[in-house]
């Protein structure tokens, strides 16, 4: 039916505005615009609004120390307005002939997981939902192939007989595929061997989540949360401050912790004092006489050439 | 330098008239894809509030079904080159006019792409962090900070492209060969880039075998130039029967080549590929086996690579045989390897890397409700921006949007049928 239709107000050339156009074209925007606002109503469900100050902060290795006093100062009182608890947050840097390393000794973990929780409560991971930075592998006799770890076990008593227990947590590479991947160098490895988050920084596009292959790395699904009163309040900005939502998280050697000269809070409490960690550089430290003369037995996955700084080893 | 510009802004206003005016089927498709839009709006307001724990995505399959709506695309947007190379290489007559019809795709394909990206963030507020200058781009060791530049390239190129040559017609002037034609050949080089780099996405992690492989790359080249190609043809044929444009059986048998051939070579990849992983016997075979043949008492993606299989070896005997020289037989074709090749890349290939993940777990996944609807509403909105593009360009290929008849008519949504009928007979 090609019936031409000269007086429609859409298509008659320049024809101005006519009364019914108007009222036409102001129902037609009206209806839309309610349309659209109603579809963007969950958006006032947000718990925690960005604010400008969070928006515009710059990149941590752009922050002068006066910047950095500042945000420091700004976190701290984030933090106290949630969570009720004035916390110290500190910008511990990297000491000077310092490489940290890990070693873990395989003949003495039991598998008995305190490294997993004094971890969650030493660096203020989300209870709810629940991240943990280390996974413990319970792993049957004669086998290295990690699909045949058992990752839930929920034994009455460990050790169970015909399994050793195999912890993993970040490996500190030296070559990390993690910091190679990160499209915003959100994620950087620092002169003491630990790779760290700018978690202010983040985007959030989990691609060194999926480079990572240890699985070390952790993802705030939605907004962590933590009881107040099980809040550490002693901080650091690229440890264990409170996350937000839609960043990446992981192992940081404890960095508020080891960058003031004490221990991981993983290895503090191993009851069978499996967990060694120490500055590789001092050729007189624990660690360092550990890789001289123990049986090291590896470096996990060693055939991507990651090179971690995580090493397994055996008692004798 | 004023009139100029006074006259491409009137070229726009009555361009932007014309897309708020069809016929009755023009604005009921208009307003389903716009209602799907809205709930996907709403979907995505949702994630935005609560993060991304709405989706069925989890520290164990990190990646969903946004990043694999996001590879297919790249390869839908890549196979406009397909079209282009006939026209500018070897001087195809047939598909000379339809051309920008392909890179128009591509342009609304990037769009959807990099929709999927973003909606896949978990701080999309601090996308800023990318730009050069303004945030910190890791450039050149991240693949995605490489495959940012080149999809943002290649959808200026192609907008360039396809706004000039337009907007030249309308004017009814020849355009300037240098102000085209190399955009036009960096593009061709440009459109295998974009999915080069994505599939170097995940070729570059090692500590995924699955991915960890250089068949990759040629595979998804051969996918995209299958669906792609595929996806046009069934968008001429749309284009011919709602427009009456000009568009003959022959054009849509040149496609039909590049399907044929395409197909035969992802087919043939496939073998390559599977052989591979199941022969030798080791044990990065775990994803594959996931994938195929179920592992451990999971196989939640084993009934959707077998129809994806399935799909693709019964669209590629029917290209083979002359039956698909009609149209019908064409078009099953067509959807079959579209829907085949969508399964292969996107739940194929994305998710079974991630499972089981690089410490021996196994944990399945399932879009979410929501994540399904953010979906629905990316396409929703790539399928509007292309109707939009195509009511648009076809009145100024058609020669009755122009600058000579300005003031005078736009083109009605009752004339569409009237001129067309006039243009098609002659």
């Amino acid at each position: 039916m090609p019936a031409p239709a000269p007086h429609d107000p859409l298509t008659a050339p320049d024809a101005g505005v006519t009364r019914r156009s108007f009222l036409r074209t102001s129902a037609v925007l009206a209806t839309g615009l309610a349309a659209v606002a109603a579809s963007l109503k969950p958006l006032f469900e947000m718990e925690d609004i960005t604010s400008a100050q969070q928006f515009m902060q710059k990149y941590y290795k752009e922050l002068t120390p006066e910047d950095m006093a500042k945000v420091l100062q700004r976190i701290e009182g984030e933090v106290e307005k949630e969570y009720g608890v004035r916390p110290h947050v500190r910008d511990l840097r990297p000491m000077d002939g310092v490489e940290f390393v890990y070693a873990l000794n395989l003949s003495r973990c039991i598998g008995c997981r305190k490294c997993v929780h004094a971890c969650v409560a030493e660096n203020n991971q989300s209870r709810s939902p629940e991240i943990q930075y280390i996974r413990v592998l319970k792993m049957p006799h004669g086998t290295f192939d990690l699909e045949k770890g058992d990752h839930n076990y929920a034994s009455e008593q460990v050790p169970e007989k015909g399994f050793f227990y195999m912890p993993v947590q970040c490996q500190q590479c030296h070559n990390p595929p993690c910091v190679k991947v990160c499209p915003v160098n959100a994620t950087w490895q620092e002169t003491d061997g630990i790779t760290v988050i700018d978690y202010n920084w983040c985007i959030g596009c989990r691609y060194c989540e999926a480079a990572c292959p240890y699985w070390a790395r952790r993802f705030n699904f939605t907004k962590p949360s933590i009881p107040a009163e099980r809040l550490n309040p002693n901080m650091s900005y690229l440890g264990n401050r409170p996350r937000s939502q839609g960043v990446m998280e992981k192992c940081h050697f404890c960095v508020q912790r080891t960058r003031a000269g004490r221990y991981p809070a993983c290895l503090e409490v191993c009851p069978t004092g499996s967990r060694k960690f120490g500055n590789i550089l001092d050729p007189n430290s624990e660690i360092s006489q550990i890789l001289r003369t123990k049986r090291v037995f590896m470096q996990l996955k060693e055939d991507i050439g990651t090179n971690p700084r995580f090493f397994y080893y055996f008692d004798v | 330098m004023i009139t100029a510009a006074r006259n491409y802004l009137v070229f726009l206003r009555r361009c932007a008239r014309v897309a708020f005016v069809g016929d009755w089927r023009y604005y009921s498709w208009m307003g389903v894809l716009t209602v799907i839009i809205l709930l996907g709006l709403n979907a995505y307001a949702k994630q935005f509030a609560h993060g991304l724990i709405v989706t069925g995505m989890s520290d164990e399959v990190s990646w969903g079904v946004y990043i694999a709506n996001f590879t297919f695309l790249v390869g839908v947007a890549a196979a406009a080159v397909m079209m282009v190379i006939p026209v500018y290489i070897y001087d195809n007559e047939e598909l000379h006019d339809l051309v920008i019809f392909g890179e128009l795709l591509a342009v609304a394909a990037i769009i959807m792409c990099l929709m999927f990206v973003t909606v896949d963030l978990g701080r999309p507020d601090r996308f800023w962090h990318l730009i050069p200058g303004l945030g910190q781009m890791n450039f050149p060791a991240s693949m995605l900070s490489w495959d940012v530049i080149v999809l943002n390239g290649y959808l200026l190129l192609n907008v360039h492209i396809c706004g000039y040559l337009l907007y030249c017609r309308y004017q009814n002037r020849k355009p300037t060969k240098w102000f085209y034609i190399p955009f036009v050949f960096s593009a061709i080089i440009w459109a295998v880039s974009i999915h080069t780099v994505t599939a170097f996405l995940y070729v570059g992690l090692g500590g995924r075998p699955f991915w960890n492989a250089s068949i990759v790359g040629p595979r998804f080249l051969a996918s995209a130039f299958t669906a792609g190609p595929a996806i046009i043809i069934l968008a001429l044929q749309i284009i011919r029967s709602t427009t009456h444009y000009r568009i003959t059986d022959k054009a849509l048998l040149t496609l039909r080549g590049i399907v044929q051939v395409s197909m035969i070579i992802n087919v043939f990849l496939l073998v390559c590929e599977v052989f591979k992983e199941f022969y030798s016997g080791n044990l990065h075979v775990a994803s594959a086996k996931y994938l195929f043949l179920g592992l451990h008492g999971h196989h939640a993606l084993v009934p959707w690579i077998w129809s994806a299989i399935t799909f693709n070896l019964i669209a590629m005997v029917l290209l083979v045989l002359p039956v698909s020289r009609g149209l019908r037989y064409l078009n099953v074709a067509c959807v079959l390897s579209i829907v085949g090749i969508w399964i292969e890349k996107g739940m194929g290939l994305v998710i079974p890397g991630f499972i089981p993940t690089p410490l021996g777990a196994i944990v399945e996944y399932t879009p979410s409700l929501n994540e399904t609807l953010v979906c629905f509403g990316i396409w929703a909105f790539g399928l509007l921006c292309y109707t939009i593009f195509l009511r648009m360009s076809v009145p100024i290929l058609q020669g009755r949007l122009s600058k000579a008849n300005e003031g005078i008519s736009e083109p009605g949504p009752n004339d569409i049928v009237a001129e067309t009928s006039v243009t098609s007979h002659s």
